[in-house]
């Protein structure tokens, strides 16, 4: 059953950075069912009541072979939300963990609806799989488990309390025992009972056992995992698309007669903002491709180039900002009466998110109208919706397959369903004669937009005598991600695009006076949330900003933040937790420079020491020791893996990576132009997790928050030079 | 008419002998583990071994391959081969896992030319691929583990 036929947009009160939940009108006619910017504002926002779902029905399937299947609605594209998933359920339902397999699943709004994000709509992302699935998935598991009991009892003529569980096994003291095979199809036709109690936590044996391994290490060692670029269907066409040089420009006319003279080549047709180029296979679209000629219309394009686009915004962050979204106390007046007033403004470049597999969705239309799509379904529900409405079907008739990804950062979660319009949109083209794969190219995936968004920070503070801090001020330019989006009129508030300031607005740090302003630019290049989003620049700046005052103050930078954070506990501790292990209090080896940097990003609390060498004055990462509190730690290895790969994915970033625009064309197509993280410079990684019994929450996102400006912290360390335009590489860090 | 042998069976294929060996292996052979990155031999997710050399098949023509012992990620086979899947999984070193089979190539190719690298081996011989996942201390001491492996 999906949710979202009749309701009519229900406006809740939004908190100061909060949700709107509920179902809206968008469009012509499409209905989709919304959230919030993001999950990033799932600390303020109480996660939505549970209403169980009848666990067969949704969650998992048994089979008279007593195999396990668990159905994931939290998509997973590497960052081990399927392990996740099955450890919650499992550590209730008491089988045997070593025949578990996972499948992602969809279209299903009650059993998968992200209960962070309102429950109306299934989504993965801001770090939510755990916080939404911690309580559903233990339920589900539990509630399972009785049912299983009680089709025991009922064949044994025993009561159900006196049947134990283990390791996939019914069993009775008077000997009778079976495993759960047999009874599974009685089990999942009775009535599933309402309150089942759950473990107390002193007894759980999965969540939090640090041996569990992945499920899928053996298929991504092997070459058997199944990604949507290796889907194979009957008959199956492989397209390319035609994308527009710039952004806002249109097809005028095109020429594809060369082109469709190729052998292999099917067609040339219209799509989405371009042209799709179709064939038997990959190589000779690619051909094709080569020999389509097109006019496009450029009149509405934007054709600024990036260093254009750095002075607008530095001149827009010397004036304040047109909306704001915190003011505490009277900065203005508090840097009048400071002893010392210290200014640095901050440069981000675009970022493409880079995953490895470029972009692609297959569709398929079936005789009986049902219409399928494979692909990285981070928004399956939109994604349908906008399949049905391009097809022109009801959304109930398209059939969504969830695909591992290689890779997503937060690509894979787009509100205007980018790659499956264009394969919707490409097979209906060809009326839908043959099953079409959508595969773009690299230089698809990193000149096609959806960037983390450039901007601009001007900030500024005050010292009293004594170094403490007495006022704060963060001027931020940039685009809005929501703002240009279907959902800005609904989900911007007051001007404030909550994914512009989160990580700024929330400054932890106790500081009286203290204001964060936001001016939002409009730019052709679109952009995206990017693993981390707002806390990408705005705890780079916050935390590089804050090493310096602590120099300027003349304090330990450690020492400084713990005495600003005793009203948050969590930073703290991360804080107290990376210097012990760290060795802080002890001065760094001969030719070793420290940095170090806190934040929380999507309610987890991250602090990272990074230690660098010089090797003839180029940076080597030597080091970084993390501590990470999420909640309860649920699989302990999955947590160091994610911490690992954000400390490696935001090194990257900060060293080395930008999309530039020049004339308004991205010039950046490949990773000889779009440079990343290498194995030679991924430094040493030690990650230290918190105990801890609160809700769980993310780690695929907050490991890169802190990294960045730990980094910078410790080239400051080594070479006193502030890197206040990122990457590193600009000449303006010279 | 063109003759290769790819892990270990001999292939006669009529295709444009300009066709990249990444897209004959996957198209028109039908291997999907060989995977696509970048197309330019920037990424390293094709890496295949070309008479037992790593080697970026997004970049090698099919028609230098005349005559050659193709072997992908489906092929590797052999005591340095199990060693490193075996180290792979132990460690549960893949998260996406996307850039792992020519990852795993490039490590087997290492292993068989040196059968105790060092970090700087591992590094000059691992930088082409790259991980965005930044599994790389994992693929680091994997590689490590499946060398010790060998030498026990």
């Amino acid at each position: 059953m999906l949710h979202r036929t009749t309701s009519t947009f229900v406006n809740e009160t939004p908190s100061r950075r909060g949700f709107l939940l509920g179902s809206a009108a968008v469009g012509s006619g499409l209905l989709i069912g919304f959230v919030s910017p993001k999950a990033t504002l799932a600390g303020e926002v109480p996660l939505v009541p549970l209403k169980p779902v009848a666990p067969f029905s949704a969650y998992l399937k048994i089979g008279a072979d007593n195999s396990v299947t668990v159905y994931s609605g939290q998509f997973d594209m590497g960052q081990g939300s399927y392990n996740g998933v099955a450890t919650l359920l499992a550590e209730e339902l008491g089988c045997d963990w070593s025949g578990i397999k996972v499948v992602g699943a969809a279209s299903n709004v009650p059993a998968y609806g992200n209960l962070t994000q309102g429950g109306a709509l299934q989504i993965t992302g801001g770090s939510t799989s755990m916080a939404t699935s911690f309580d559903r998935y233990r339920v589900a598991g539990a509630t399972a488990r009785e049912m299983l009991k009680q089709a025991a009892a009922e064949a044994w003529k025993v009561a159900a309390s006196e049947i134990k569980v283990e390791k996939g096994v019914l069993s009775h003291a008077s000997g009778k025992s079976a495993p759960f095979g047999e009874f599974a199809a009685k089990a999942a036709a009775l009535a599933p009972p309402a309150n089942v109690k759950l473990k107390d936590p002193k007894d759980w044996t999965l969540i939090g056992n640090d041996t569990l391994k992945r499920f899928d290490s053996t298929e991504k060692t092997n070459g058997t995992q199944d990604y949507t670029i290796d889907v194979k269907l009957p008959g199956m066409l492989t397209a390319v698309p035609i994308h527009p040089p710039l952004f806002g420009a249109t097809v005028k006319s095109f020429d594809a007669g060369k082109a469709k003279a190729i052998k292999g080549v099917v067609d040339v047709v219209p799509m989405g903002r371009g042209l799709a180029v179709v064939a038997d296979h990959m190589w000779s679209a690619l051909k094709a491709r080569e020999q389509v000629s097109v006019v496009w219309d450029d009149s509405k394009a934007d054709k600024r180039s990036s260093p254009d686009l750095v002075s607008e915004y530095r001149d827009l962050a010397k004036k304040p900002g047109a909306a704001v979204a915190r003011n505490d106390g009277d900065v203005e007046a508090a840097l009048k009466s400071a002893v010392k007033v210290v200014e640095a403004t901050f440069e981000f470049p675009y970022l493409a998110h880079a995953a490895l597999e470029p972009l692609n969705a297959v569709a398929r239309m079936n005789d009986n109208g049902t219409l399928e799509i494979w692909g990285g379904h981070q928004l399956p529900d939109i994604y349908q919706a906008v399949a049905a409405q391009i097809a022109g079907i009801t959304p109930d008739k398209v059939i969504m397959h969830v695909m591992k990804t290689g890779g997503g950062f937060g690509r894979r979660a787009v509100m205007d369903a980018d790659i499956i319009a264009e394969v919707v949109a490409t097979a209906k083209a060809l009326n839908f004669k043959a099953p079409v794969k959508m595969q773009w190219t690299r230089e698809d995936d990193m000149r096609g937009g959806r960037y983390r968004p450039m901007y601009v920070h001007a900030m500024k503070a005050g010292l009293d005598k004594d170094g403490k801090i007495i006022a704060w001020k963060d001027t931020i330019v940039g685009q809005s991600i929501i703002g240009d989006t279907i959902l800005a009129p609904m989900l911007v508030q007051n001007g404030v695009d909550a994914t512009s300031v989160e990580g700024s607005a929330n400054l932890p740090y106790a500081i009286p006076n203290l204001r964060v302003d936001l001016t939002t630019t409009k730019v052709g290049a679109t952009v995206l949330w990017w693993r981390a989003v707002g806390s990408t620049h705005t705890a780079y700046c916050a935390e590089v900003f804050m090493d310096e005052l602590a120099e300027a103050a003349g304090k330990d930078p450690i020492d400084y933040r713990l005495s600003m954070l005793q009203a948050h506990p969590r930073h703290a501790g991360v804080l107290k937790l990376a210097a012990e292990k760290a060795g802080w209090s002890k001065p760094a080896a001969p030719g070793r420079f420290r940095g170090v940097a806190v934040a929380e990003a999507f309610n987890s609390y991250v602090a990272h020491i990074v230690e660098i060498s010089l090797d003839k004055g180029e940076i080597k990462v030597e080091r970084v020791v993390c501590a990470v509190d999420c909640g309860v730690p649920i699989n302990p290895d999955i947590i160091r893996q994610q911490m690992e790969g954000g400390i490696g994915f935001g090194i990257g970033a900060v060293m080395k990576s930008q999309i530039t625009l020049d004339k308004g064309q991205v010039v950046e197509g490949n990773f000889d132009g779009y440079d990343v993280l290498r194995i030679n410079e991924m430094p040493a990684v030690e990650v230290h997790i918190v105990p801890s019994r609160e809700h769980p929450s993310g780690v695929g996102e907050p490991g890169v928050a802190p990294i960045g400006p730990a980094l910078a912290n410790a080239v400051y360390a080594a070479t006193r030079k502030r890197m206040r335009v990122l990457p590193f590489t600009r000449p303006e860090n010279a | 008419m063109l003759d290769f042998s790819l892990n270990g069976r001999k292939q006669t294929v009529d295709v444009d002998g300009e066709m990249p060996l990444l897209w004959l292996i996957r198209d028109t052979i039908g291997l999907t583990g060989t995977k696509f990155g970048c197309g330019q031999a920037l990424c390293g997710a094709c890496t295949v071994m070309v008479n037992g050399v790593a080697t970026r098949s997004c970049q090698t023509q099919v028609k230098d391959v005349a005559g050659a012992e193709v072997t992908t990620i489906e092929g590797v086979s052999g005591k340095v081969a199990e060693a490193v899947q075996k180290a792979w999984v132990n460690l549960d070193v893949p998260q996406c896992g996307y850039c792992h089979s020519g990852q795993i190539v490039s490590a087997v190719a290492l292993l068989n030319d040196n059968k105790k690298p060092t970090d700087a081996d591992i590094d000059a011989a691992m930088s082409g691929n790259l991980c965005r996942c930044s599994t790389y201390p994992r693929i680091r001491a994997a590689i490590h583990q499946a060398s010790q492996t060998l030498e026990g």
